[in-house]
């Protein structure tokens, strides 16, 4: 962690400012430094005020489509009950590292934000689904959560009041579309973690069986303490007016000093986060491209830099800000290696239920493959660009979707990327081939910038 | 071909029983069968089946879905390095193939000894401690091949046997719900508007 340049005010360290202690992850710690008071003031609240507080502050979700967390919670449908809290810890966007420091380095901070949202929304029971690889995050949580049992403060009659609520520890084993918040109910159900059809879209209309289920993941979550400890206001004095408070940001690859770091959110750059906080390029080597947010994000490049850290202007650049997670490529990177290992993964990963996902992705992969094996054919380019706009027509950002969930529409976007920016890197691999003439390709950051010809 | 001992059988009701109904408790059980066996056996998933209330079928339609389910065995130590894009731009593929080398083995399989299974894995988290991999679900950050020989080393010695139990065992904290303390599983059909979103206008009566 290390402090965001820039600006005359100290930005807070509202999430991981415990993350300066070995002992962050202990109730001692956690209770010397703030700890629960947050669950305490909101117990003396109204259960519709915390939820107002929320709303004000206009958290928004920090797993991916950034839907704001307040509004969310609203969507639960009068009267019906019981309702459910679940956690996504699910955290396996490549590129992504922020939710296991977490859960790993300030486990309290986790739950005392899922007590005070399922107390805020009627929630009588909660589960923190946590991605099945990740050991020593089940381990804190769990001392964590027998800590705060034995302490009163999860389970029946919390601090002594009329809210009660068990926090479940449930562990993931291994699936990535898990992280689908509809694939992660099916999961916790104990049925193969695949996406539901929608409608009904939000599971806090129908989730957990049938039932309202509010779904947030675990950095929205680890926001709530601070925010009803120091109030919306004080939130909303951070950020961006599209994007407030702070936001992790790992970022990976070829820069000097790789990291995660906590930024004001829609503030800072990409360039004060790549060139300041992590010392930029590694050695003497430039720039060639930067996944924006998770591998499902189309590429930037450097006119991208300047771009603040906030969705909208990453949207309208043609991106996304997906989960904060950057990874650098410099002029080193073999551009169709690191879109077939993207690829790759899409295609390990498609839980195999729409056939444009389940089929189309492997066979991406297997035509980049042979492309790298040294057995590329003229034609591949156009194959490969025609499957993409099978997989997701006319291959425009936001994708068009064909499948049940955004999965497969997502391997599209690094072959349009590399194809459109690196062209003649696929033809040395392909002995030629072009873009054909059939295949449209819209996405604003697939197109060259303005004067420049494309895959050059 | 073991069913589960008479200690995780208790161990197994008591989890199904956090649950509003039952199945949901089916990942934690297949994972207390691998943590039992070293990896998922046919008669505990038909012991999983019974307790439940489904039928093996589905316990092996919802095990075979996840990667983390061994229905094989496997070695002592699972060895995932990843290859994803973070850690392919930092050397995980020649960390992979140096293992590989190393065991004499190819990604998927099992040294002859029954010590090592090698895997090369998707994204792990650990993206900006490139390269990096894991051995049960342990992690090592921005690990070099001499680390990584040193590390087979002690795993092999039992040098590591305090920090990284045999595969099969995630968590060695498990969590307790004491029952004092339980607040109860909410159940559809029978849980109601709870005591506590009463409306606004009505006196907080209990509240700390």
């Amino acid at each position: 962690m290390s402090d965001q340049a820039g600006g005359a005010r100290t930005v807070p360290k509202m999430i991981t400012g415990r993350f300066q202690y070995d002992d962050a992850h202990t109730i001692d710690r956690y209770r010397a430094t703030d700890g629960y008071a947050a669950l305490r003031k909101a117990l003396d609240m109204h259960p519709e005020d915390v939820h107002a507080e929320i709303k004000n502050a206009s958290l928004l979700g920090r797993g991916g489509a950034g839907f704001p967390a307040g509004v969310k919670w609203g969507f639960c449908p009068p009267g019906v009950w019981p309702r459910y809290f679940v956690v996504n810890g699910d955290e396996s966007e490549p590129g992504t590292y922020k939710d296991r420091l977490l859960m790993e380095r300030d486990p309290h901070q986790l739950i005392e934000g899922v007590l005070i949202g399922a107390y805020a929304t009627g929630c009588a029971q909660a589960f923190l689904y946590v991605r099945g690889e990740m050991a020593l995050a089940q381990e804190r949580i769990a001392t964590a959560l027998n800590e705060a049992y034995a302490a009163g403060l999860v389970g029946k009659n919390v601090l002594g009041s009329d809210f009660s609520c068990d926090i479940v520890l449930h562990w993931g084993a291994g699936a990535y579309i898990v992280g689908e918040e509809t694939a992660l109910i099916e999961s916790l159900e104990g049925n193969r973690g695949m996406p539901r059809l929608k409608p009904p879209y939000f599971p806090a209309a129908k989730g957990l069986y049938m039932q309202p289920t509010i779904v947030n993941n675990v950095e929205t979550m680890a926001n709530v303490p601070w925010i009803i400890r120091n109030g919306a206001e004080a939130y909303t004095a951070f950020g961006a007016e599209s994007s407030r408070g702070t936001r992790m940001f790992a970022v990976s690859g070829h820069v000097k000093k790789p990291g995660v770091h906590e930024v004001e959110f829609g503030t800072t750059t990409f360039r004060e986060l790549i060139y300041g906080a992590c010392g930029g390029i590694r050695g003497n080597h430039t720039l060639k491209a930067f996944i924006p947010g998770g591998a499902s994000a189309p590429w930037f490049y450097d006119e991208h830099l300047d771009l603040p850290l906030e969705a909208g202007a990453v949207g309208a650049a043609g991106s996304m800000l997906g989960s904060g997670a950057i990874v650098v490529m410099d002029e080193t990177t073999d551009a169709v290696k690191a879109t077939w290992r993207v690829v790759r993964f899409f295609a390990r990963e498609s839980c195999g239920k729409c056939t444009p996902c389940r089929e189309g992705t492997s066979w991406l992969e297997k035509i980049l493959r042979r492309m790298l094996d040294g057995q590329g054919r003229p034609e591949d380019i156009g194959l490969l660009l025609d499957l993409c706009d099978n997989i997701s027509p006319a291959i425009t950002w936001p994708p068009k979707q064909t499948t049940i969930c955004p999965l497969g529409p997502s391997a599209v976007s690094p072959i349009a990327s590399a194809i459109m920016r690196f062209k003649s890197e696929f033809q040395a691999y392909c002995g030629g081939g072009d873009i054909p003439t059939s295949v449209t390709i819209n996405g604003a950051a697939y197109l060259p910038p303005e004067g420049a010809p494309a895959g050059v | 071909m073991p069913r589960f001992t008479a200690e995780n059988t208790i161990l197994a009701k008591e989890i199904i029983g956090r649950y509003p109904l039952p199945k949901s408790a089916l990942i934690p059980l297949l994972h207390l069968a691998q943590e039992q066996d070293g990896h998922v056996t046919d008669d505990a998933m038909v012991h999983i089946a019974e307790l439940v209330g489904i039928t093996p079928a589905e316990v092996i339609g919802t095990c075979s879905f996840y990667e983390m389910f061994k229905r094989e065995p496997v070695g002592d130590y699972l060895v995932n390095v990843c290859t994803n894009i973070a850690c392919m731009l930092m050397g995980g593929e020649e960390l992979l193939a140096h293992l590989e080398d190393r065991l004499g083995i190819r990604p998927g399989s099992t040294t002859p000894d029954g010590t090592f299974t090698l895997e090369d894995v998707e994204c792990i988290a650990a993206c900006t401690e490139a390269p990096c991999l894991t051995v049960n679900y342990r992690y090592f950050h921005k690990i070099s091949t001499d680390q990584a020989d040193a590390l087979l080393d002690d795993l092999r010695a039992g040098r590591r046997a305090h920090e990284i139990p045999k595969h099969g065992t995630l968590a060695r904290v498990r969590q307790t719900i004491p029952a004092d303390a339980r607040a109860g599983a909410a159940v559809p059909g029978e849980s109601g508007q709870p005591v506590w979103m009463k409306p606004k206008d009505e006196p907080e009566g209990a509240s700390a």
